[in-house]
């Protein structure tokens, strides 16, 4: 949520501010991440195991960083071909914003297979974790909007939320030993 | 019984009066929820006046005396007219932000031979202007409705140039951060033909003027600064090219001085009111399209 509303900023420069560029990029974020979703729940088949789950946290930290450098020449290319600013920004947002909502959308449902031991407690699971990241996205929205657009410009904010996907990816590396005792 | 409902229908009256958020005096002749504002067109007993929100307390962006159309009821849109002072005699104009379009019709009647393209987000407003405010469009003075950033971003990719832009698109309640960037500002004096200005009316309080006067330093060097001890706003006058020396100024506003009387515009007092002193903290970082918060900036003192 906190790159989706920073996808917004990113955008306004080429494509202004009006109605549409929200709808861009709510469309791109909502759509790549039922995209991600559904590779996620696919991946889980295959002997998923921690390790490979942090891999997918590392994937998404090495695909946002590109981010912070192409967005300006992906604009340009953009803005210099398409004169509609509404297929503009949607054009721009596909461009961007799938690679890293695409593989964060498969963290979930991954989770929900690493965390369900026994089918009767599936719903619990599914639940609390649909709890977790959803107030996660909520606080991350709240603390993007109200303080760290005041204090940090905008690729720093975008290149911390890399870091602590590249730690958090580590961790799970780190950790897969548990997982074996477990 | 019928005294009981006498009594309720009484005291629910009394509340759909007191919770009216416009006085009895006022009468709303339109009322509509746009894509980016809600838009009030209010009667009141000497003007009619645009509003972007139902508060009561909130600015007016744009009056008219129905009786002398002519007459510039707001301080700051007077003010903009000093842009006259900096570029006497401007043949194309660029105004970001319509509102009732005082400025552009104006602008178009001192000078008859002027082209004027107005970029508004809203055709809502457009409409509302042209409806109650007598806006009208002609073969010199064309409305595009887009977002000001992009026009800007259009216009210098055509090679267009303009003698005047006018930055009239920051509302009281809410500041579109993209338009007051340094990027953005630069993009505006790339736009300017030579020796052209940039006039833009902002806020002289808040947090805001400081960053926002050291964003126009970075990109403009040294400008104009016109402030009227009665108002909130200020009004900044910038080129591209060294600024008009003193003597000039007075020059140009002693010329423009008859013209502007049916307007009501004190333009001969503008001159000493117009500083280059640096009287905002220069330590304050300059808004960039990486850093912008203005609406938060605004919000605190």
């Amino acid at each position: 949520m906190s790159l989706e509303l920073l996808g917004g900023r990113i955008l306004a420069p080429w494509f202004g501010s009006s109605i549409y560029v929200w709808g861009s990029i709510i469309t791109v974020f909502m759509l790549s991440l039922s995209v991600g979703y559904f590779i996620g729940g696919r991946l889980s088949l295959h002997s998923p195991s921690l390790a490979k789950f942090g891999c997918m946290f590392l994937l998404a930290a090495a695909i946002l960083v590109p981010v912070i450098y192409l967005a300006e020449p992906v604009m340009v290319w953009v803005f210099d071909r398409i004169e509609d600013p509404r297929y503009g920004s949607l054009a721009a947002s596909l461009a961007l914003f799938v690679a890293p909502t695409v593989v964060l959308g498969t963290i979930s449902p991954y989770s929900v297979r690493l965390l369900v031991r026994h089918k009767e407690e599936s719903g619990k699971v599914a639940g609390t974790l649909y709890f977790v990241s959803t107030l996660g996205s909520a606080l991350g929205t709240l603390a993007t909007s109200f303080y760290f657009v005041l204090w940090f410009e905008m690729d720093t904010i975008v290149a911390v939320l890399a870091g602590i996907l590249l730690l958090l990816g580590a961790l799970g590396i780190g950790c897969r030993g548990l997982d074996r005792h477990a | 019984m019928r005294s009981t409902f006498a009594v309720a229908s009484a005291i629910l009256l009394a509340c759909a009066v007191a919770t009216d958020p416009v006085a009895a005096d006022r009468r709303i002749l339109h009322r509509e929820q746009s894509l980016y504002h809600t838009i009030l067109v209010v009667d009141e007993p000497t003007r009619l006046c645009l509003k972007f929100s139902v508060r009561n307390n909130t600015r007016n962006q744009s009056c008219v005396d129905p009786h002398d159309p002519k007459r510039m009821v707001f301080g700051y849109t007077r003010m903009m007219i000093a842009a006259l002072l900096v570029v006497p005699e401007p043949r194309t104009v660029l105004v970001a932000g319509l509102g009732g379009g005082t400025l552009p019709t104006a602008l178009a009647e001192l000078l008859p031979n002027l082209r004027v393209d107005v970029v508004e987000i809203d055709p809502a407003v457009v409409q509302v202007a042209r409806t109650y405010f007598d806006f009208q469009e002609n073969d010199r003075v064309s409305v595009h409705i887009q977002d000001a950033r992009v026009f800007v971003k259009r216009a210098l990719q055509r090679g267009r140039q303009y003698d005047l832009v006018i930055l009239d698109a920051y509302s009281g309640d809410y500041i579109p951060e993209h338009l007051m960037t340094a990027e953005f500002l630069d993009e505006t004096r790339r736009l300017l033909a030579p020796g052209g200005a940039v006039a833009a009316n902002t806020f002289a309080t808040s947090k805001l003027y400081d960053h926002e006067s050291e964003t126009y330093r970075l990109v403009f060097g040294e400008f104009f600064n016109l402030r009227v001890r009665t108002s909130n706003n200020r009004v900044i006058l910038a080129t591209d090219g060294p600024l008009p020396d003193k003597a000039t100024v007075r020059a140009n506003s002693r010329a423009w001085r008859p013209a502007l009387g049916p307007y009501d515009v004190p333009i001969e007092s503008y001159p000493r009111r117009m500083s280059t002193t640096v009287d905002w903290d220069s330590t304050k970082r300059p808004l960039t399209d990486q850093y912008s918060p203005a609406n938060l900036l605004r919000g605190s003192r």
